[in-house]
C-alpha cells in the first residue's frame, strides 16, 4: 500500500528542516499528528478529519495558523504604495475593516492571496505560510524605502471558526483595547479591532477560511498557549488540524494558494474579479492591469469552477477534465466532502463548459468519473453580517 | 491458517491455496478516515506487486498491491456501503479481496506478525 497523492509535504522545508511553532508541544500533548507543512511542524489531525470537520460546522473549531505570515506596513503614503502592488482600493478601506486581496506579478499572475486590514495608521497583512518569504522579498523590493514593513514573526495566529465561535469567544470577556474601539459583539464579517484578554493584547478580526462565522486572532507567541488552552477548555471548542481546514475551505469554495492559484493563474480565470475594486478597474495602475482588465472585458479562456462528482471516488489535483474525447480542463483541488457526503473538486475548465449544470467527466486513476458544474461555494457561507 | 505481511502494509491470510488480503491496522491509522474503497473484479488475473485496489481517505488515495500472484475469487462487497469498516476493523471484516494463489512460493518473501511489528516499530 502506498500513499501517492498526499498533500502534506508539498512545501519545501529549509535546510534546517521543519521549524517548531509556539504551540508545537501543545499540539503533541493533545494528540495532534504532526506533519511538515510550509516549513513547520503542523497538526494534520487530532481525532480524525471527518469528525473535526463536522465539529467545526456544528460547534467551534480552533485552528493554529501561526505558519502564516503576519506583516505590518506604515509610513507616509502607505495605502498608495500598497495599491501599486495589489488590485484593491486600499485607500478606501476604513479603519477596522479588512478585505481579501492579491499580490500580483507584472503579468497579472497571482503571487499570493492575502487579507489586509486597516489598523488605523498602519496596515496589517496576513499572507500564506508557504509563500511568506517570497512575498516579503517581493514587497520589500517594490515598496518605496519610506514604507516600513515589519514581519510580526513573534506573533502566533489562531482561527476560531464555526456557528458557536462567537458564543465561545464571548466567554473570554475580551475588553476593547481603547475607549471608542469596538466591542467583540460589534464586529461583523470583515471587521477587526484591538482587544485585551486578561491584560494580553489581541488583534481580532471576524473572518476565516471555513465559510462559517468566526474569528482570526493575532496573539503574542508567549500568550498563545494560554489562549488556546482557555478556548479548548470550553465545551464548544475543539482543536482542528490542517486536514479539516482543507476540506472545510474546499466546501466553502475558497481557493488554496499553490494549488488553485499560482503565478500562471490570473484573477479573472480564478473567478476572483471581486478583488479588483471598482476604482482600480477604472484607473488601473496595479501590476498586470492591462492584461487583467482586457480579460475582464473579453472573458478569460479558462474559468475556475466547482464540480460535484457522482459516486464516492474522489478526484484530486492534476486529474484531467473531459467532455467526450476532448480534454477541457484540470482539477486543482478535490476530495470527499464530509458535509455533502460525496466528492467535490475545483477545476479550471474551458469557459465554454463552465456553465452551471454542464455534465463533464474527470479522469482519475484510469476511470472516467461523471461530474457536473455546480455553483461555488458548495455549501452556503454563514458569515455574520 | 497463516497470516503474512508486506512492507507496503498489506496482510494476507492463507488457507490452502486461497489468500484473503487487506491493509493493516497501522496502515488505516495512518490514512485516517476512509471514504471509498475500490476492489478488483472477480476473475481478475493479478501479479505480485500489481496495484489492484485503491483506498481513498479524506487526505489521499492509496494503492493496495497484491502480495501474491493469482486470480481474484472474491471482493468484499460490504465496503461499497461501509468503507469505514477498513478503519474500524482493518484486519478482519475490513478485508479487501481474495486470491487463488498461482505460486505459493511467493509467500516466502513476506513477513510474519513478529517481523512486521518490528518493521512498524522502526518507522
Amino acid at each position: 500500500m502506498s500513499e501517492d497523492q498526499s498533500n502534506d509535504n508539498d512545501i519545501a522545508e529549509d535546510q534546517h528542516g521543519p521549524q517548531a511553532l509556539p504551540l508545537d508541544a501543545w499540539h503533541r500533548a493533545r494528540g495532534g499528528r504532526m506533519v511538515a507543512f510550509a516549513g513547520y511542524h503542523m497538526p494534520v489531525q487530532y481525532e480524525g478529519i471527518i469528525a473535526e470537520h463536522l465539529w467545526t460546522r456544528e460547534n467551534a473549531g480552533l485552528f493554529d495558523v501561526s505558519h502564516m505570515g503576519q506583516l505590518e506596513f506604515s509610513g507616509e503614503g502607505v495605502a498608495e504604495a500598497l495599491e501599486a502592488l495589489l488590485p484593491g482600493d486600499i485607500s478606501a478601506l476604513k479603519p477596522g475593516r479588512l478585505r481579501y486581496s492579491l499580490l500580483l506579478d507584472e503579468n497579472g499572475g497571482i503571487l499570493d492571496d492575502l487579507m489586509i486590514t486597516n489598523r488605523g495608521g498602519e496596515y496589517y497583512m496576513v499572507v500564506n505560510g508557504a509563500t511568506k518569504w517570497d512575498d516579503i522579498g517581493h514587497l520589500r523590493e517594490h515598496l518605496p524605502d519610506e514604507i516600513t514593513m515589519t514581519h510580526l514573526d513573534e506573533h502566533a495566529l489562531l482561527a476560531l471558526q464555526g456557528p458557536k465561535a462567537a458564543e465561545a469567544l464571548a466567554k473570554l470577556c475580551l475588553e476593547p483595547a481603547f475607549p471608542g474601539m469596538p466591542k467583540l459583539d460589534d464586529l461583523k464579517f470583515m471587521q477587526s479591532g484591538p482587544f485585551f484578554w486578561d491584560g494580553r493584547p489581541l488583534g481580532v478580526s471576524r473572518s476565516g477560511y471555513t465559510g462559517e462565522d468566526g474569528f482570526e486572532i493575532s496573539v503574542r507567541g508567549e500568550d498563545v498557549e494560554a489562549l488556546a488552552e482557555a478556548l479548548v477548555a470550553l465545551d464548544l471548542v475543539r482543536p482542528i488540524g490542517l486536514g479539516a481546514r482543507d476540506s472545510l475551505r474546499l466546501e466553502a469554495g475558497l481557493p488554496l494558494y499553490g494549488h488553485d492559484l499560482t503565478p500562471e493563474t490570473d484573477p479573472i480565470s480564478a473567478d476572483l474579479g471581486f478583488a479588483i475594486s471598482k476604482r482600480r478597474r477604472a484607473e488601473g495602475g496595479f501590476p498586470g492591469a492591462e492584461r487583467i482588465l482586457a480579460l475582464r472585458e473579453s472573458g478569460a479562456p479558462k474559468k475556475r469552477v466547482g464540480l460535484a462528482l457522482e459516486g464516492r471516488m474522489a478526484a484530486r489535483e492534476g486529474a484531467t477534465v473531459h467532455l467526450g474525447d476532448a480534454e477541457i480542463g484540470v482539477v486543482t483541488s478535490g476530495g470527499f466532502s464530509p458535509s455533502l457526503q460525496h466528492p467535490i473538486a475545483m477545476a479550471y475548465v474551458d469557459a465554454a463548459y463552465a456553465g452551471e449544470g454542464t455534465a463533464l467527466e474527470i479522469e482519475a486513476r484510469g476511470k472516467r468519473l461523471p461530474a457536473r458544474v455546480v455553483p461555488l461555494p458548495f455549501l452556503p457561507h454563514r458569515y455574520y453580517r | 491458517m497463516t497470516r503474512y505481511f508486506t512492507e507496503d502494509h498489506e496482510w494476507i491470510d492463507v488457507e490452502g491455496d486461497v489468500g484473503t488480503v487487506g491493509i493493516t491496522d497501522y496502515a488505516q491509522s495512518q490514512l485516517g478516515d476512509i471514504t471509498f474503497v475500490e476492489v478488483p473484479a472477480e476473475g481478475t488475473e493479478v501479479a505480485k506487486g500489481d496495484s489492484v485496489s485503491v483506498v481513498d481517505s479524506v487526505k489521499a488515495a492509496s494503492d493496495v498491491y497484491t502480495p501474491v500472484s493469482g486470480t481474484v475469487t472474491a471482493a468484499n462487497t460490504a465496503l461499497a456501503d461501509e468503507p469505514e469498516l477498513v478503519n474500524s476493523d482493518a484486519e478482519e471484516s475490513g478485508w479487501l479481496f481474495r486470491v487463488a494463489l498461482s505460486d505459493t512460493s511467493e509467500l516466502k518473501s513476506l513477513m510474519d506478525r513478529k517481523a512486521y511489528d518490528a518493521f512498524v516499530a522502526e518507522l
